[in-house]
């Protein structure tokens, strides 16, 4: 991967990205059992294959969500967070 | 060892024995499988072997021997770490190191270099005071050094490091040193063949079956084999086996990656490391510089090697040392990092029942190989850890006492 779609700025060179990891579901504090929170704030998905995740492009502070293979590095596709029913 | 050298140099046929059998093919059940023929795993199966007379084991590679981490590393060796867990550890491994060559009747050209952690930064410096003191309490040799010091041990370094971020003080480690990685595989691969252990190169484990929350067996591309007991020791790819337990883990995976140059006439006994400028350097005794950075800026499972990685490493090497910059790259590679999120690794057992995990090596798995697979080895045997790992639990998340260690990595990452 060298260039990266940003959902505002077009094709960017990779470097101008952060990576923000893997997008996580967040359960409800007030509910959770403490076994469910300590497994949100550690345990990830380690494991190769597709996966939503957090990128943020610096020169423009834009945070948004891209569709990546962690196996093979394929961007599917790169959207804004709350944009992809509209766009899927 | 010359004797045998003229005998070899007179004979048609090669006289060595071959350091590994060739088996068959899997057996329908073994006492133990061990996931992964790189050090660690092969390390445990020498333990199981020797010091608890367990032979009948098989180790399942999916590639080669080493193909993974223990092939890729820098192979540096160091005790200077930040907690007295961590210090303890890691101390015991460079004890063992040194009494393998003999072990093994093997030549690891285990080599003390002593081990130069640069300071560039007030933090850094207390940072560095810190692991000295730590290091000292548990009867580990480091202590805090001045740049004069630095430059008196390393006469060629730049300690203005190009004006931008000049050389403060270090963490001096005389035990330090380097040892040829492959060969502490090869060893310990040899000796647990010796024993009896099995050892299957080019067969995948494709599934793990449990049944009534304990291991029953193994599937393979070799087909199926029964056990009661299985230790996965494979590093980087320990998410995808632990998914076939159900096992969720805190790992990530990135690649780290690493280069060496061309040949160059000796000028660095020592082993040069600067958090700041994300660059550990050590000359080979074939004279090559052997070169290594931070792990990539996001996750990933490939072991690609990228231009931005040679292009940022070399920068910082010409800051610390500016008379390198016509001396050419031979070759850059990559290994899999499972880093853990307090730099600790994850050893010993695991909610489901004989199903071990030897994990979250990251980026300094290469120093604890003979430890880790004597404190494994005995985890298998004898289903409890011993004390030696205990703050390496995989439970330490759940119970919330993690083992920072993220201060003694040895580059910010």
């Amino acid at each position: 991967m060298k260039i990266l779609t940003c959902p505002v700025n077009g094709p960017r060179p990779v470097q101008e990205f952060v990576f923000g990891g893997e997008f996580r579901e967040m359960p409800d504090p007030d509910t959770a059992t403490d076994a469910q929170w300590t497994d949100y704030v550690y345990n990830r998905n380690g494991a190769p294959g597709p996966r939503r995740e957090w990128w943020y492009h610096l020169a423009s502070g834009t945070w948004f969500i891209a569709e990546r293979d962690t196996g093979t590095n394929d961007v599917k596709r790169t959207y804004l967070y709350g944009d992809e029913v509209e766009r899927g | 060892m010359p004797y045998r050298l003229i005998k070899y140099g007179l004979s048609n046929k090669h006289p060595d024995k071959r350091m590994f059998r060739t088996p068959s093919g899997l057996k329908e059940s073994y006492d133990a499988v061990i996931i992964g023929a790189g050090g660690h795993g092969l390390a445990a199966a020498y333990y199981l072997a020797r010091d608890f007379g367990i032979t009948d084991v098989a180790v399942l590679e999916k590639g080669y021997i080493g193909a993974g981490g223990t092939g890729r590393n820098t192979a540096i060796i160091r005790s200077n770490y930040l907690t007295p867990e961590g210090v303890k550890f890691y101390d015991e491994s460079i004890r063992l190191f040194k009494d393998l060559s003999g072990d093994f009747d093997l030549n690891l050209f285990y080599s003390e270099r002593g081990h130069f952690t640069l300071a560039h930064s007030d933090s850094a410096i207390r940072t560095m005071r810190w692991r000295a003191e730590v290091n000292k309490h548990m009867g580990v040799d480091s202590e805090y050094v001045e740049p004069e010091d630095v430059k008196a041990a390393c006469p060629p370094i730049d300690l203005t490091c190009g004006g931008d971020a000049p050389i403060m003080g270090a963490l001096y480690h005389p035990p330090g040193a380097i040892a040829r990685h492959d060969a502490v595989a090869w060893g310990y691969g040899a000796g647990a063949d010796e024993r009896g252990v099995e050892i299957h190169q080019g067969t995948e484990v494709t599934g793990i079956d449990v049944k009534n929350d304990r291991v029953v067996g193994v599937r393979t591309s070799g087909g199926y084999v029964r056990t009661p007991k299985v230790l996965s020791a494979v590093a980087g790819w320990t998410p995808s086996i632990a998914d076939m337990v159900g096992l969720r883990t805190p790992l990530t995976v990135r690649p780290l990656q690493a280069c060496v140059t061309e040949p160059l006439k000796p000028f660095l006994d020592k082993i040069m490391v600067s958090g700041s400028l994300h660059v550990y350097v050590s000359q080979s005794s074939r004279g090559e510089l052997v070169m290594g950075g931070s792990t990539d800026p996001y996750e990933l499972n490939s072991m690609r090697s990228t231009l931005e990685f040679a292009e940022g490493l070399s920068g910082h090497m010409l800051d610390l040392f500016p008379f390198l910059s016509n001396v050419k790259i031979l070759r850059v590679w990559a290994g899999l990092c499972d880093m853990t999120p307090d730099f600790a690794p994850i050893m010993g057992r695991t909610p489901v029942g004989g199903f071990y995990i030897d994990a979250g090596w990251g980026t300094w798995g290469f120093k604890a190989t003979p430890v880790s697979g004597k404190t494994m080895a005995h985890t298998v045997a004898t289903d409890r850890e011993p004390e030696l790992i205990h703050a390496f639990r995989l439970s330490r998340f759940e119970d919330l006492e993690l083992t920072g260690e993220k201060g003694a990595a040895s580059v910010g990452h």
